[in-house]
């Protein structure tokens, strides 16, 4: 048995020792920059918005049980009830999800199991064109097109000049395209496998589609129906243009209401100064619709992951 | 060529051509499938055994690109005539798949799933779903194994469980005919063997037709088998069809002599 | 083993089941042609009310106005200068003199002011285009009948002179001039900030971060404010860029600011909200971008000695930098769209001067759109029409070469 010393060191291989790039750490640690950026925009969101909120409730005028449960949101008269806003906000999103999700869910099943390759190569930027049109359009289109249909429909009396019913309708069409083309890519996620066997079996297309394929898309289409509820609730401009100006506790979609982001918009596109209570109050708003929207995104995102490992 | 064997024929392929798009994937084929029996269809990758298969259901016809000239005939009647319902001809001709595919539902409902679809009628001396379900699965040699778990999902079986659960499945909605492409191949040797056990079985009551690259299985497993290969132009033929003995120990052309003798050496 | 002799019975009725199939099926396409109807109510609406009749008063008849037997609109330059002497006020034509001289204008625009402060149009009523085209009789018995002053005159409220006006509240000499310029004003500032933020974020994402819990939680962050509504990032932007930053966003730290605004209410503050807004966005769509480009040529590189920023640099980016582009370019279009946090940060809801830097007033086409449509006066919402038509032609144009990009790409 021989022993080997350890070579020695050549001079040509301490080239291969780690060399020291200050170039890439730069570039490098300004990336990381950019990465955590965003990390900031969150921290702002909570910490400044936090912030104004936390003085608006704070603030002796402000009773936090009268805020959950009032009826009256009239800031001249120091009444700070949410429930005004929050029921047109439900109202609307009802509405919009009313219009949205059934329609959202056969555009999908029929561009997922019926439409051709080449129809579907049509369809899909039809729905993107729609989804890209700015949400003033949706409102102008509300407020000069829904609502007179809507006033002719039921009449004049019945209908106001503005109503949640017009908004929400309107917003549905808004959110049809999102939950399409969700719910599409959760239904074309699930195996033709799986088709193949149905039809093997002797089902019909629709069996196949309304059995097998979505029910195992299930939880995809329950997290398109999620972030479409939220994509509702926090739409401003449709209703800001549509369904009323002034918080107004009704649940007559055909009476005008006015939303928590309606109210954001209108009171601060008026002549708002700072440090005021209303000032702070729409903090306040603004927190509880960033939450409830942050809530149901974490929810769909969980559900989608889920849903992804399943057929991995 | 000959195509035919002295048992009676349960489906009957007449100068079958298959196309995708403008491409011949199977030319003029001529083939008579007996009843009760296993037949194998075996020949090189790609010349064109599974779309033979899948045109004996019509389920080529989910390629939107395909179409089929010639018939196929079962019980007398062209299933690809204008009337026929692909519906009905899918449920008289069952398949089972390369990849195990179970429904992500109950192994109970996998089982009972088609036959409720296709109006399963229990009542007096008949048997109750149920009843059924057990029936098939004990056909399907699966029974023992899952006897205590019926409502867990079909998901959580073994690859093999799964394949044999398939198997259930498929007959549980009375074919006569079932068609299984390469039904082993994602399998290890021992469910391999135990699928192999059941097409045995099964063919007492069914007519099966199974497509292999294995040798070993298509000469352990088949009664008749046919050969397939490609032309000149890749499109697929039938080369040769008999008994699975005659076939492996003495077959008539030369093409299907290399082709065993290759794999078998 | 089991019972041999119980075979069940099946009853298919498959015709049954195929009515049912085939009903459903139709169904299915219907609502998808609904959904293409909504687009197509949507876009016929918009034009509806661009183009159409108008009723139009006038204070001064313009037949009065010829001179020697000459229409107002052949007259030569001097005679409409004499025309504007003599029918406006001595002080209203001084005021015109000393803004530029009459005689230093061109002819166009004496023409122009004779419209406007001698003839003074005003318009008594619109209607829409299906019913100026269709119900062309009955337009005209209803303008006879309630406007009898009045001239009915077929209106395309998309016109020229509507890009090179600035606000105004008389409808007929209102146009976006402003609020275009506002708007790419805000819009470059924006890409700017957000598109080197974010082609940044995805890179170090894709290509530097290993799976820990710090890079789990930038990536779920991203997702997350991708979700928040648009209002919230107004209010961000409220509180940030306009109060706590004013010093920076008027301009007052580099005495620039505006004298007529010197608060936080800017441009500047405008397009880094709206930055922040779409960064999600295109961080996003960068990073699939960058996920795109295959392994093996990464692997290559490295083969060759390059280090991890060469191989980006040299590699990575050139293939994924239509995708990049592409995504960048539907992000921003969004942003161009957006209304609701430009109002809560605050844009001026009456300006007729273009602005002139990242630190003056601002106000955008959407908000213009938004100011018009609120407005109860008819003539307004065929204003907001005309700029809604602008801004979608806008907007086309931009997601069409996107698709282009696109396309050229996925050939490659
Ligand atoms: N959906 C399809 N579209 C177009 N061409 C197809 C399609 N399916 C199969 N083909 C082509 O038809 C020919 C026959 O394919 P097929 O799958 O029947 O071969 P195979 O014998 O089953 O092969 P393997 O042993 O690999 O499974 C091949 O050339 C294949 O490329
Ligand atoms: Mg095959």
């Amino acid at each position: 048995m021989t022993n080997h010393l350890p070579a020695k060191e050549t001079p040509a291989a301490s080239q291969l020792r780690r060399r020291h790039r200050p170039g890439e750490r730069i570039i490098q640690g300004f990336l990381f920059f950019c990465g955590a950026f965003s990390i900031l925009t969150t921290l702002g969101i909570v910490y400044e918005i936090g912030k104004e909120a936390l003085l608006f409730f704070r603030s002796p005028e402000v009773n936090l049980w009268k805020f959950f449960t009032g009826v009256k949101w009239q800031p001249q008269i120091g009444e700070f009830g949410i429930l005004p806003l929050v029921n047109a906000t439900l109202t609307t999103t009802f509405f919009a999800m009313l219009i949205a999700l059934p329609l959202g869910l056969c555009v999908a099943i029929y561009l997922s199991e019926y439409a051709s390759a080449r129809l579907r190569g049509w369809l899909k930027p039809i729905l993107e064109l729609l989804a890209g049109i700015p949400t003033v359009v949706y409102g102008y289109f509300a407020l000069t097109f829904m609502t007179p249909l809507l006033r002719t429909i039921f009449g004049k009396d019945v209908v106001g000049i503005y109503n949640t019913a017009s908004a929400g309708l309107v917003m549905g069409i808004l959110i049809l395209p999102l939950i399409a083309s969700m719910s599409e890519d959760a239904l074309s996620a699930v195996p033709r496998s799986l088709r193949e066997a149905a039809y093997g079996l002797g089902a019909t297309k629709l069996e196949t589609a309304v059995k097998i394929v979505l029910p195992a898309a299930l939880s995809g289409l329950a997290a398109a129906l999620i972030v479409g509820i939220s994509r509702a609730i926090g739409e401003t401009m449709i209703v800001a243009l549509a369904a009323g100006a002034g918080p107004n506790f009704t649940f007559n979609p055909f009476k005008a209401a006015e939303t928590m982001t309606g109210h954001i918009v209108r009171i601060s596109g008026g002549d708002l100064s700072y440090d005021s209570l209303d000032y702070n109050s729409l903090f306040a708003i603004g927190i509880l619709l960033f939450f409830a929207t942050l809530v149901l995104n974490i929810i769909s995102q969980r559900i989608v992951r889920r849903f992804r490992e399943v057929y991995e | 060529m000959i195509a035919n064997t002295p048992d009676p024929s349960a489906i009957q392929a007449q100068s079958l051509s298959v196309y995708y798009g403008d491409f011949r994937a199977l030319k003029e084929v001529n083939l008579s499938i007996p009843q009760k029996k296993v037949t194998a269809i075996i020949g090189p990758s790609g010349c064109g055994k599974s779309t033979a298969l899948r045109s004996f259901n019509r389920m080529n016809e989910l390629v939107p690109t395909a179409h089929i000239t010639g018939e196929i005939l079962f019980m007398g009647q062209n299933i690809y005539a204008s009337d026929v319902d692909p519906v009905e001809v899918r449920r008289r001709v069952g398949m089972v798949f390369q990849k195990p595919n179970p429904f992500p539902k109950s192994i109970y409902e996998n089982v009972a799933w088609g036959a409720r679809l296709n109006g399963f009628r229990g009542g007096v001396g008949h048997p109750s779903m149920d009843e059924w379900v057990e029936q098939c699965l004990h056909k399907a040699a699966l029974w023992d194994e899952v006897k205590d778990k019926l409502h867990q999902s079909g998901l959580s079986l073994s690859g093999g469980q799964q394949q044999r659960l398939c198997i259930a499945r498929a007959i549980a909605v009375k074919p006569e005919i079932i068609l299984m492409d390469e039904p082993a191949s994602a399998l290890d040797p021992i469910a391999t063997l135990k699928i192999e056990e059941l097409m045995r079985e099964l063919a007492e009551e069914y007519t099966i037709i199974v497509v292999t690259h294995n040798m070993q299985q298509a000469a352990r497993v088949s009664d008749y088998t046919a050969f397939f290969t490609m032309d000149e132009d890749r499109a697929g033929i039938l080369v040769e069809y008999g008994a699975t003995n005659q076939i492996f120990t003495n077959p008539k052309d030369s093409r299907t002599e290399g082709y065993i003798t290759g794999r078998y050496g | 083993m089991m019972n041999p002799g119980l075979t069940p019975v099946f009853e298919p009725s498959i015709p049954q089941r195929n009515r049912r199939a085939a009903f459903w099926r139709l169904l299915f396409r219907l609502s998808t042609v609904v959904g293409i109807v909504f687009l197509f109510l949507l876009l016929v609406n918009i034009v509806n009310q661009s183009f159409g009749y108008v009723a139009m008063e006038t204070r001064v008849d313009p037949a009065t106005l010829a001179v020697n037997g000459v229409p107002l609109e052949e007259l030569e330059k001097e005679d409409l200068i004499d025309v504007l002497q003599a029918n406006v006020s001595a002080g209203k034509f001084r005021q015109l003199e000393r803004e530029q001289p009459l005689a230093e204008r061109s002819r166009d625009e004496i023409y122009a002011l004779v419209w406007e402060d001698v003839v003074q149009p005003d318009i008594a009523s619109t209607w829409l285009l299906t019913d100026s085209l269709f119900r062309q009789g009955a337009v005209r018995a209803e303008a006879a009948e309630k406007y009898p002053q009045a001239h009915l005159v077929f209106r395309s409220w998309l016109n020229a002179s509507i890009l090179q006006k600035p606000q105004s509240s008389e409808p007929l000499n209102a146009g976006v001039r402003t609020a275009i310029l506002g708007s790419l004003w805000t819009i470059g500032i924006t890409i700017f900030v957000a598109f080197p933020l974010g082609v940044g974020a995805a890179i170090y994402l894709e290509e530097y971060a290993v799976d820990n819990w710090v890079n789990r939680l930038l990536q779920t962050n991203i997702n997350n404010l991708a979700g928040v509504p648009s209002i919230i990032y107004g209010m961000l932007g409220l509180a940030i860029f306009v109060r706590l930053l004013e010093p920076i966003t008027s301009g007052a730290a580099f005495s620039l600011s505006d004298p007529t605004t010197a608060n936080g209410r800017t441009i500047l503050s405008a397009g880094l909200t709206l930055a922040l807004l779409v960064l999600p966005l295109i961080i996003i769509n960068a990073q699939e971008a960058i996920r795109a480009v295959p392994n093996s040529l990464r692997q290559a590189s490295y083969g060759l000695g390059a280090t991890r920023w060469q191989t980006i640099w040299h590699h990575v980016l050139p293939s994924a930098i239509p995708g990049i582009l592409t995504g960048a370019i539907l992000a921003i279009s969004r942003a161009i769209g957006e209304t609701a946090p430009l109002v809560v940060v605050g844009a001026a809801t009456y300006i007729t001067f273009d602005p002139s830097g990242p630190f003056s007033k601002f106000t955008t086409l959407p908000i213009q759109i938004y100011q018009w449509t609120a407005r109860p006066q008819a003539e307004f919402r065929n204003l907001a029409a005309a700029a809604i038509l602008v801004l979608l032609i806008l907007l086309l144009s931009l997601n069409a070469f996107a698709i282009v990009l696109r396309n050229r790409y996925s050939k490659k």
